[in-house]
């Protein structure tokens, strides 16, 4: 069911300069060339009834309701399935038609289950709207006849309920799991009157190949598939449209709401990112933000050790302020900082940093893209000018070789991935090179790697230079492009250091591991092969030389002319939802908004002016500088807004001690999460359903996140910072984000034209939006770079510093899965957890012979920080001396076993590389253990507060 | 680190203080720079990057590590780069404390 706010047109729209003028029911009509009739008469507010079609999906052709008789034309063609024509002349009601309508339904209902009243679709069944439609009033066929009517529901997914006996099979939910998700895992089996709906080989839905991004449950036009939200709680009343807060695809849902309490997420057919699609964790998985392990009032402690006490929030804000005062007034001012959010809004994240900044007088703040894509931020704006990718989603759309590099977007961006396997699927070519096999790899029937170069972890330069090579010593650069675009002497440089025969992948080969014949392919195919578009992750950022790679595929783009046009492009995958927009708000110990270095004089003179302060002109602490610090005594007090660093960063046992080393540590968040067991003041936070502001993902789009109901501790996360801004002594008086908005435009040259209302008028917003580009810009670097020229960087291959041996000769590589989200904080609190209640460790099968380790085994893996215990999964979809896991766990200890090598230029951590060993074992790591028992110490504390929760 | 041993201790060992800590970013950020033609440029790139993104504080700190430990554990560029902004520092006006 779609949205209960939205009208289908019951085709998709076609984008066609040519207009077409015809006739329908003698309302005259334009609309674009290859518009099928049936959206033409809605457009027309002309209803023609129908079943199997709905906007989402190409037109089928089969529920024979649509039907219309066009002059000229012999028959009665399906309108859904004819395409407008100049002058045609269109009838959609005519007593032949209704009769034949009246037919087709009596069939349908003569094997349906009467059952209106209860059903979940009551009220929004299509099936129950065209019997009104067409007038059923009687089925001559009777009930008594061969039917379904008694096939068994399957309830398997915790998510929705699959009831065959209402199926009419209309093929929607086949097409949608084919057309808009591209996992294929539903067929319609057998023939005639046998035919069924079956999920993969005839097996529950929570077997088979679905990835419940529920695309089926959308396009279901009847209760055949349903939510079961729908089914307990029935209907929502109101819709409110706003913005998911987990990937970095940023999907625009509406909220259906009845009351305060969310009925269901449905992908919103205008949401600009994801065109009415989702996956798992945006549609269903946000239970979460009503978990019983909620906290919803203040608390504070003098340590670690005592239990929480739950207190007012004046007396909460009143302790951390004088303990912030106390502590800068003991060790000095640079003595405390915070930490910004990539999930909480652009708004939330710039007041904190201004807090920082104005508030305790340095520039210690820094944000979690600190370990993830922060290399993306010095490599672009170092080569091509601006922080951020160059392209919009829909641009894969016109990619003709698409160049995969460290990301595994069915995983970690599932509604982008699923837009990239269409174009795919249309014929573009694909190179992957990861050290996995991931599923774009090969996924039939249509997507297949013309090239998987499989290199080694850590290599990445070392691949990036040999494509160079290829493409420099074989004639293929785009001498047209560099000429015009980019700076001349630094690409000669390049052009030289790429040219060296030690660059070649002949050479590199003993680096990489890759084939030189498949990398000489893949740099052909990628620089001759038409639009090539570069698309890359934390596969490429989270290395000794993430940024290095990134300029690398920067110098690939220019080289190749691939660079300011839509289907070309480098675009980073960004990681958490506002990852970008944090890094764009000024989150950085360097920068002000729009990546302006502190050291500005004009830059920062504008910000004093503005917050009535002066400011730093030297940079701040990074993050694991501020661990440094710490463990050195000079770093005693932090502000933690919606990260944990205590999971998330990298050497556990290195963070860990430095969390313990300060004074004061204050932790704004929905859960006792593994940091605030570190932590002196709790301070609940708001979901992102409970607050306004906006978030903006991967392609610079800036898109509105809205209130559906109050927040569940009182105060929306950036009245929380205000409070505590007002209380250490630097006012904040906003009333509204929007304000906080208008204050960012007014400072940041790239969002002067953004502000709530220009959002709401346009529906997003994708940065840079100014008076030269007032509707914002989809593509960058058009006819020049945001520098000017563009500039190519040498990028030689240094190794890391992390080395296999003898005694820990496998490389560990860490990553995500589709079901859980970054540290688990929120997926871990939904039935997410049925598809992976644990991290695992995958090993190549020769490896795991090696060692005696078979599938599900406990494994011991150890590295030079530290060892923990995963169970075993035996696959080869690592290679031979690689294993990989996942981080969703707080137990599993994934970063006990990383180590605090980082990017040279960042200082983003190198998690993609570590060295390790694997032994079969009987029994948990002593960090393990001793991580239970603090876990479960610091839980008993927060029980013996009798702190309020949601679920109480 | 190429050996086999464990990592120092987790809580500020000797192995692990920030001062050595700030010798590995620096050797870190001289081994991206060395890749320049010009070794000037190379000196320059470092210290820029150095001044660009440290704070007061690390840069204090790992002057300080160069002049009473010379060039303990740096390599020559980064440690070259470091002795430039040692001269830098003192030939500027000093700024108010903090």
């Amino acid at each position: 069911m779609l949205s209960i706010v939205e009208k289908d047109l019951g085709t998709p729209k076609r984008e066609n300069t040519e207009l077409v003028t015809l006739s329908i029911d003698g309302r005259e009509v334009t609309v674009p060339a290859g518009t099928s009739v049936m959206r033409a008469a809605a457009l027309s507010d002309v209803k023609i009834p129908k079943l199997c079609a709905t906007e989402l999906l190409d037109a089928f052709g089969s529920c024979r309701l649509c039907l219309v008789q066009i002059e000229g034309m012999k028959g009665l063609p399906a309108s859904c399935t004819t395409p407008v024509a100049p002058g045609m002349k269109v009838t959609t009601q005519t007593k032949q038609l209704a009769d034949i309508r009246r037919g087709v339904m009596e069939l349908y209902i003569s094997d349906h289950p009467l059952d209106c009243l209860t059903c979940p679709a009551n009220g929004h069944c299509e099936l129950q709207d065209m019997a009104g439609v067409v007038g059923l009033r009687e089925v001559r066929y009777g009930y008594e006849g061969a039917n379904h009517l008694t096939a068994e529901k399957d309830t398997s997914n915790p998510y929705f309920t699959f009831d065959a006996s209402k199926c009419i099979v209309c093929s929607r939910c086949v097409r949608a799991c084919d057309e808009q998700q591209g996992t294929l895992a539903l067929t319609i089996q057998n023939r005639g009157f046998d035919s069924t709906v079956s999920a993969s080989q005839n097996v529950p839905f929570m077997d088979s190949e679905c990835v419940s991004c529920g695309a089926c449950v959308q396009a279901c036009p009847t209760a055949t598939l349903s939510e079961n939200t729908l089914i307990e709680k029935g209907q929502a009343e109101h819709s409110v449209t706003t913005t998911c807060a987990y990937c970095g695809v940023g999907c625009s849902f509406r909220a259906e709401m009845k009351g305060e309490e969310v009925m269901r997420m449905v992908p919103n057919m205008d949401g600009h990112a994801n065109h009415g699609h989702s996956c798992v964790k945006g549609r269903f998985a946000i239970g979460y933000a009503t978990h019983a392990d909620r906290i919803v009032k203040p608390m504070i402690r003098a340590t670690i050790s005592d239990p929480w006490r739950e207190v007012s929030w004046e007396e909460a804000i009143g302790h951390a302020a004088s303990e912030l005062k106390r502590i800068q007034a003991k060790y000095g001012r640079d003595s405390i900082g915070g930490i910004t959010s990539s999930r909480c809004t652009n708004e939330e994240t710039y007041i904190v940093q201004k807090l920082v900044r104005a508030g305790f007088g340095n520039n210690n703040v820094d944000t979690c893209a600190r370990v993830c894509h922060s290399p993306t931020g010095y490599g672009l704006k170092n080569t091509i000018g601006e922080s951020a990718g160059t392209q919009n989603f829909d641009s894969v759309m016109k990619a003709d070789v698409i160049l995969i590099i460290g990301a595994n977007p069915t995983d970690a961006h599932p509604v982008f991935a699923s837009q990239m396997k269409r174009r795919l699927r249309q014929g573009a070519k694909l190179i992957v090179a990861d050290p996995r096999s991931i599923d774009l790899v090969r996924t039939p029937p249509r997507i297949a790697a013309e090239q998987h170069l499989k290199l080694r972890p850590g290599t990445n330069v070392a691949l990036l230079n040999s494509l160079a090579h290829v493409i420099v010593t074989e004639g293929l650069v785009n001498e047209d492009f560099v000429r015009a675009r980019c700076e001349a002497p630094a690409f000669e440089r390049w052009r030289a250091f790429a040219a060296q025969e030690n660059n070649s992948p002949e050479a590199m080969q003993a680096i990489t591991g890759v084939p030189a014949a498949d990398v000489r392919a893949a740099a052909r195919l990628y620089a001759t092969g038409g639009n090539g578009a570069i698309y890359y992750g934390l596969g490429v950022t989270e290395h000794s030389q993430g940024s290095t790679a990134v300029m690398g595929i920067a110098n690939l783009a220019m080289a190749t002319g691939n660079l300011g046009r839509e289907g070309v492009g480098v675009s980073p995958l960004r990681g958490q939802n506002n990852v970008q927009g944090s890094c764009d708000m000024g989150s950085f110990p360097h920068e002000f908004t729009g990546y302006r270095h502190v050291a500005d004089d004009a830059v920062r003179q504008t910000f004093e002016n503005d917050w009535g302060v002066t400011l730093r002109s030297d940079p701040g602490l990074r993050i694991p500088n501020m661990f440094e610090a710490a463990l050195d005594g000079e770093f005693k007090a932090l502000y933690i807004e919606g990260e944990d660093i205590a999971q998330s960063d990298p050497d556990t046992q290195h963070v860990t001690a430095a969390l313990r080393s300060m004074e004061c540590i204050i932790v704004q968040d929905l859960f006792l999460n593994e940091s605030a067991k570190f932590a002196h003041v709790f301070l609940p936070g708001s979901s992102f359903l409970e607050k306004d502001g906006t978030f903006t993902n991967a392609e610079r789009r800036v898109s509105r996140v809205r209130k559906v109901m109050q927040p569940k501790a009182g105060y929306a996360d950036w009245e929380i910072t205000q409070l505590l801004s007002n209380a250490i002594g630097f006012p904040m008086h906003y009333s509204h984000p929007s304000e906080i908005m208008d204050e960012i435009a007014r400072l940041t040259p790239t969002f002067s034209g953004v502000s709530f209302a220009r959002i709401d008028e346009l529906g997003s917003i994708q940065w840079p939006c100014n008076a030269e580009h007032p509707e914002g810009t989809p593509t960058m670097h058009v006819g020049e770079f945001v520098r000017g020229k563009g500039k190519f960087l040498v990028t030689e291959y240094v190794p890391s510093a992390e080395k296999v041996t003898a005694r820990f000769p496998l490389i560990l590589t860490t990553g995500r899965i589709l079901s859980q989200y970054n540290v688990g904080a929120q997926t871990r609190r939904t039935d997410n957890s049925r598809w992976h209640p644990e991290d695992l460790l995958e090993i190549h099968p020769h490896d795991a012979d090696e060692r005696g380790i078979a599938e599900g085994d406990w494994v011991g893996i150890a590295s030079r920080a530290g060892d923990t215990v995963l169970r075993a999964r035996v696959t080869d979809r690592v290679q031979p001396g690689v294993v990989y896991t996942t981080f969703h766990f707080p137990d599993s200890g994934a970063n006990v076993i990383t180590t605090d090598n980082s990017d040279w230029a960042t200082n983003c951590p190198e998690y993609k590389v570590t060295a390790v060993q694997a032994t079969r074992v009987s029994q948990p790591s002593e960090w393990q253990k001793r991580f239970r028992e603090f876990s479960d110490t610091q839980e008993s504390l927060l029980k013996h507060a009798d702190v309020m929760y949601v679920g109480k | 680190m190429n050996s086999d041993a464990p990592r120092s201790a987790p809580h500020g060992g000797a192995g692990h203080g920030s001062s050595a800590q700030l010798v590995k970013m620096a050797n870190d950020i001289g081994d991206y720079f060395r890749a320049e033609p010009k070794r000037e440029d190379a000196i320059a790139g470092i210290a820029n990057h150095i001044v660009k993104y440290w704070t007061k504080r690390m840069r204090e700190k790992i002057t300080a590590h160069v002049q009473q430990e010379g060039d303990a554990g740096l390599n020559e560029l980064p440690r070259e780069a470091l002795r430039r902004l040692i001269v830098q520092q003192a030939a500027a006006p000093q700024s108010p404390a903090h």
